[in-house]
């Protein structure tokens, strides 16, 4: 019994001490060293237009008009099953397993409404662009489903498709060291450089 | 699309980790092998109150042990308790008590299962103070019970097998810390957030608003992968692009996992003096690893199952910029170590996909495995290989040169009987249990069907074996579920540790008996076989009838 309290004084103690350092000493400790070596990344890679944050360059976000619909004039993203899409403080995948039903009927309505609003056939659909990510938050699409909007946006603004292309491809995104990852297109970063061309 | 960026990928990894593996088990051995004491580690030890010279018995190593673990479930269960009058709150309210039990229990126990949602639940000063804490302590303790293990066969007729305190701020004070602080930097240059700022309002660019997130959150990712402990600062865990931003950082977060894992073999070489021991254990660690890692990106780039075939391919829940195959090598590798964290959704994988995150748990996490326990898994696995041996060949089965006697054989089976139970007790439990079963397929539940049983299983699977990752879609946080599986991470972390340290007490008692012409070689590649052998099928033997209800019926009906 008496061996027992004493550990257990030992083990309280050991416990406060180490929660001082690692709970606060450590972490203020990065929070310092990012705040001075890294402030960009270490406040969330801030995405700046005229002055005024608009975004992160890491987290998707929505295009949509009021009522929810896809606008237009913008590169698309990803579906997202982050609350009502894209929402920051709630990151989640939808979890859906591959026969439930639920994601075969999403998945179908998507493809119909992903042809029809670019005007193609769903089998030029990528799969990127009919599933939703595991974050929610995902800031990427692939090249492919950047190329199938063009013809729509370059309607919607009266721009020429092959400016647009070339935007793209300016905006492809290969993968560190050529494979560590897949291609990408940041679509934030796609419709800034868009926003400004169309100036 | 070739399948040359995942070889290179694979290749690349293989590199870091072979070139890590001397100097950073070197190191390992060094620091629990040393007779001197660093400055602070000198003060550390005056302010609690032990003395770092004295040798404790295996009950003695296991009372420390215990009592530590016990406070830290206490602290962590009360500080989610008393949330809204901490500060960095967040204006979040007091955490419920079953949640509360689960999570502090989760995190202690180095599982890091999460029934909540962290940014709708967690305050900072729960995730720094609380959970930060026991991702560095809860690795410690884990290197610790290994290195105890390993003492255990290295010692000759001792009555001791090391101190815990000693071995606990080593772990914390020469390892984690110096490590997490170094990574957490690397984290912070490819763009993991570090801040204080809580949630930011922002116009979009195209009119609308969002929330961006802030937080503390390189310093956890970094000690979260490095300790294998795996819950995430945020409900998307390292899928949030500000957890994990992708390209090279997506390496770089599976290598931590990895890192300590793989060297703990050489340490254990160095401890009983052959190298090649050491080299015995990694072998049979790297195959499985290599082999889980091929299997599982085959199949869920093949992409069979109707969802993933009428998109083209298995991207539900996956990122963009990982692609298939960087998921599915950051989820074999967080389910064959005991971390558990995800850059990808497991319950949106294939059905045969989804069931190898299930088996690389259900292999007891030995493949690299957890920090610690992963190698004294192996061990224990080690020392039922050579009686199986012993019974085929009828030689004396000997491990290191400890005789496997009774009692040694007795611990062993035990610890390898202590998951399957807790893994399908809990399973059969949550279905057969009235009342409980209307619960779970009801609320708890998310995909019907074979499916939904796959979800219960892989909790389950998950907690015993101190996992953590989970088929999300699981709705856990309910009385049930979060008590019951607080109790499967509770057994399934301290039972198995229990007899660890009570073998390593009975191999110390031991005087070492001299290897004869009737000694089996252990640091051959036909032992290597062998223990890979009795893993594998151990593990298929247990867990193939459950896994046909699941899995396996919902990818071949």
């Amino acid at each position: 019994m008496r061996t027992n309290l004493r550990t257990a004084g030992v083990a309280l103690r050991a416990m406060l001490v180490l929660t001082v350092v690692l709970g606060l000493g450590y972490p203020l400790v990065v929070t310092a060293a990012g705040q001075l070596a890294f402030p960009e990344q270490a406040n969330g890679s801030p995405v700046v237009v005229d002055g005024e944050t608009v975004g992160s360059e890491l987290l998707g976000q929505s295009f949509t008009d009021d009522s929810g619909g896809p606008l237009p004039e913008y590169f698309q993203p990803r579906p997202s099953a982050a609350g009502n899409g894209y929402d920051g403080g709630a990151s989640s995948g939808s979890n859906l397993g591959p026969e439930n039903a639920d994601l075969i009927a999403a998945i179908e309505e998507r493809r119909a409404q992903v042809a029809q609003f670019n005007g193609v056939g769903v089998d030029e659909i990528p799969a990127d662009a009919v599933t939703a990510s595991a974050s929610g938050l995902d800031p990427h699409i692939s090249p492919e489903y950047a190329e199938l909007q063009v013809e729509r946006i370059a309607a919607a603004r009266g721009l020429e498709p092959g400016s647009l292309q070339d935007l793209v491809a300016a905006n492809v995104q290969s993968p560190d060291l050529g494979y560590l990852g897949e291609p990408t297109v940041n679509v934030l970063r796609l419709n800034v450089a868009l926003d400004e061309m169309s100036e | 699309m070739s399948a040359l960026p995942a070889i290179l990928q694979v290749a690349t990894l293989v590199l870091i980790l072979t070139v890590l593996y001397r100097p950073l088990g070197d190191y390992l051995f060094r620091v629990y092998a040393s007779r001197r004491h660093l400055l602070v580690e000198r003060g550390f030890y005056r302010l609690i109150g032990v003395d770092p010279h004295a040798e404790q018995t295996w009950q003695a190593y296991l009372r420390a042990l215990l009592w530590f673990s016990g406070v830290g479930v206490l602290l962590v269960y009360l500080l989610q308790r008393l949330q809204p009058v901490l500060p960095y709150s967040l204006g979040l309210p007091p955490v419920s008590e079953h949640l509360s039990f689960n999570t502090a229990v989760s995190f202690v126990t180095n599982t890091n299962w999460q029934s909540y949602s962290p940014e709708l639940t967690l305050g900072y000063t729960v995730q720094l103070v609380g959970l930060t804490v026991q991702n560095v302590v809860s690795a410690a303790v884990g290197i610790a019970v290994a290195v105890a293990l390993v003492r255990g066969l290295a010692r000759r007729r001792s009555g001791t097998i090391g101190n815990f305190w000693v071995d606990l701020t080593r772990g914390t004070a020469r390892v984690m810390l110096p490590l997490s602080v170094v990574a957490a930097i690397v984290l912070l240059a490819g763009g993991v957030i570090q801040n204080l700022d809580g949630f930011t309002q922002v116009t979009t660019l195209s009119g609308g608003s969002q929330v961006i997130p802030g937080g503390p959150v390189a310093s956890q990712e970094a000690v979260k992968l490095l300790g294998t402990n795996g819950g995430g600062f945020f409900n998307a865990n390292s899928a949030h692009p500000f957890e994990n931003p992708g390209g090279w950082v997506n390496l770089f977060e599976i290598v931590l996992m990895l890192a300590i894992p793989f060297a703990l073999p050489r340490t254990f070489g160095r401890m009983v003096g052959s190298d090649k021991q050491g080299y015995t254990v990694l072998a049979v660690m790297g195959t499985l690893y290599l082999a889980s890692v091929a299997i599982l990106s085959a199949v869920e780039r093949a992409g069979w199952g109707t969802a993933p075939e009428l998109a083209g391919a298995a991207m539900e829940g996956k990122e963009q910029r990982f692609g298939v195959f960087g998921s599915t090598l950051f989820g074999a590798t967080s389910t064959l170590t005991s971390t558990g964290a995800v850059n990808s959704m497991h319950d949106s994988y294939t059905a045969i996909g989804g069931m190898v995150p299930m088996l690389n748990m259900m292999l007891g996490e030995v493949a690299p495995g957890g920090v610690g326990a992963g190698l004294y898994g192996l061990l224990v696995l080690a020392v039922l290989a050579v009686f199986v041996a012993g019974l085929l060949v009828g030689r004396t089965p000997e491990y290191l040169g400890k005789k496997i006697g009774p009692r040694e054989i007795k611990l062993a089976s035990l610890y390898i009987l202590v998951m399957p139970i807790l893994v399908l007790g809990g399973t059969a439990l949550s279905f057969a249990i009235p009342g409980v079963r209307e619960d779970v397929t009801t609320t708890s539940i998310w995909n019907p069907g074979n499916h939904g049983l796959s979800e219960v299983l892989y909790a389950f699977t998950s907690a015993a074996n101190n996992n953590g990752s989970a088929f999300a879609g699981l709705t856990a946080n309910t009385p049930w579920m979060n008590t019951a599986l607080a109790v499967a991470m509770l057994l399934g972390r301290f039972v198995p540790i229990a007899l660890v340290l009570a073998l390593a007490g009975s191999f110390a008692a031991q005087d070492r008996v001299p290897a004869t012409a009737g000694t089996l070689p252990t640091h051959r590649p036909q032992f290597a076989g062998l223990l890979l052998g009795v893993t594998v099928v151990v593990t298929a033997l247990t867990f193939f009838p459950v896994l046909t209800l699941g899995p396996l019926a919902e990818g071949l009906l």
